[in-house]
């Protein structure tokens, strides 16, 4: 193990000390090794009464190299992305930026999400933009409720945005050939 | 003055009061919108949880038609496209090589002179602060609102270079030149639940029940917001919420466009208030009345 020194009157960071700390680091930018662990973050997070690990716990099993908790966990799909610990860090770890990090590794690894419906969520979105260019909202529902397997759910609610006509019943397809582009693009960079 | 305009997805759909309001304003104020040709989606939300190329992409791709049609600068007002656009620049100014991949990706460059504003922004200047005051022509002096910014407008600040981020002001500055009194409280920036409306309910429940209730305790007649997201979550919702927690909020929830188009002398009807679940015209009948 190789310890550094990043500012010299104040603290000494292990540096290198776990792989998965190195490959958040690369997919984010985000050197987690800062984080001295004051809870900031947890203090703040609107969603961290719901999650198994708060953002902190999940910081440091990251320091740790603890894989398998992270990439398990329920708190990386429970993350609102509401940026507020990002924000008030006095670290300045970007932490939304890591849970985006370990979100995609876990997708990369093809690990089960935690939180399933979370993550069909996203995919279907993307998938979604991918192939009309704009959001088409009613093909995301409909999608997401035939993998969700939720038909009732939110049934009435849906109804009444129809009728004030919220939802568009038809794609507009605007846009659908530049995005297509962008995304085999990404997709045949990302190959390499 | 003239901007390029990228309404964004929810402005298409489940936000066109938005859409509508702001272009209305605009009009007034002498602030010409242009849309960009065949924008797409900026990734929002779930574009950054599955690929960082992939997300930067979008929103930079579109920066680049922005510039083919000649502009500089975009107005954005949905704040979730706002962030995605502000973050994608950022990133891609601090790391050449995520740079170098988004510029083999959209094929093309943008210039780093590119500007991003969110309306409030732009009519939260002192020159436009006069200009909107001098328009009224409905008071609505008796209503009182509090004005609700969320989570992408303000934070990550080193990123969107909006207003104070724990406790901004623009939103407020632009009602109260309307002669609305709006008041202080403390859920200002706090988040909604936001994209968690379709997968976990619960969670946008309980978030956005602190947040009526946070505007029902300081007396708040309505609330004032500027995200989509925010609007549909709180006012969509809200039956929901009254539901499950026992409580009785009936608060309107009005995009601040829709506020400073009903003091411009617009009919609720050109600005399509009608499209909200929480009936928003009776109150500001009353409020007129009496103000």
């Amino acid at each position: 193990m190789k310890v550094t020194r990043m500012v010299k009157e104040t603290v000494e960071v292990a540096r290198g000390f776990s792989d998965f700390g190195e490959a958040v680091k690369s997919l984010s930018g985000v050197d987690v090794n800062w984080c001295f662990q004051c809870a900031k973050c947890a203090s703040g997070c609107p969603v961290s009464y719901a999650m198994d690990y708060t953002p902190t716990q999940l910081v440091h099993a990251i320091q740790l190299g603890l894989t398998d908790l992270v990439l398990n966990s329920k708190t990386i799909w429970l993350c609102a992305s509401c940026q507020t610990c990002t924000t008030r860090c006095p670290q300045d770890v970007d932490l939304a930026g890591v849970m985006d990090a370990v979100r995609i590794i876990t997708q990369r690894k093809k690990i089960r999400a935690k939180i399933p419906e979370v993550l069909s969520f996203y995919r279907s979105s993307v998938t979604n933009i991918g192939f009309f260019g704009r959001t088409y909202e009613l093909g995301l529902i409909v999608m997401l409720k035939l993998i969700t397997r939720s038909f009732t759910k939110d049934i009435g609610l849906g109804l009444r945005m129809l009728k004030k006509g919220k939802l568009n019943i038809f794609p507009s397809f605007r846009g659908a050939l530049a995005a297509r582009r962008i995304f085999s693009q990404v997709k045949a960079l990302e190959k390499r | 003055m003239r901007y390029s305009y990228y309404p964004g997805c929810s402005l298409h759909s489940i936000a066109k009061e938005y859409d509508h309001s702001l272009r209305a304003v605009c009009t007034r104020l002498g602030i010409e919108l242009v849309e960009i040709r065949d924008w797409f989606c900026c990734g929002s939300t779930p574009a950054h949880c599955v690929s960082r190329l992939l997300t930067s992409a979008l929103a930079l791709g579109n920066l680049v038609l922005m510039q083919k049609m000649g502009y500089q600068e975009v107005v954005v007002p949905c704040p979730s496209c706002f962030s995605r656009f502000k973050s994608a620049l950022y990133n891609a100014g601090n790391e050449p090589r995520l740079r170098e991949e988004i510029e083999q990706v959209v094929k093309d460059r943008w210039s780093d002179s590119v500007k991003v504003y969110h309306p409030l922004q732009i009519f939260s200047e002192e020159s436009q602060l006069a200009k909107i005051s001098s328009l009224v022509k409905r008071e609505l002096a008796g209503l009182k609102v509090v004005c609700y910014y969320g989570c992408l407008l303000t934070r990550p600040p080193k990123v969107t270079q909006f207003d104070i981020c724990e406790y901004p002001e623009s939103m407020d500055q632009v009602l109260r030149a309307l002669g609305i009194t709006t008041l202080d409280w403390s859920y200002k920036t706090d988040c909604c639940g936001g994209s968690f409306a379709l997968t976990r309910t619960d969670i946008v429940l309980k978030l956005s029940h602190e947040i009526l209730e946070g505007a029902k305790s300081v007396g708040a007649d309505a609330i004032a917001v500027a995200c989509p997201l925010c609007q549909a979550n709180l006012d969509t919702r809200q039956e929901g919420i009254e539901r499950t927690y026992g409580t009785n909020y009936k608060l309107p929830i009005l995009y601040f466009t829709e506020l400073m188009g009903i003091s411009f002398g617009l009919s609720p009807r050109e600005l399509l208030l009608g499209k909200h679940f929480v009936d928003a015209e009776s109150k500001l009948e009353e409020v007129s009345r009496h103000g």
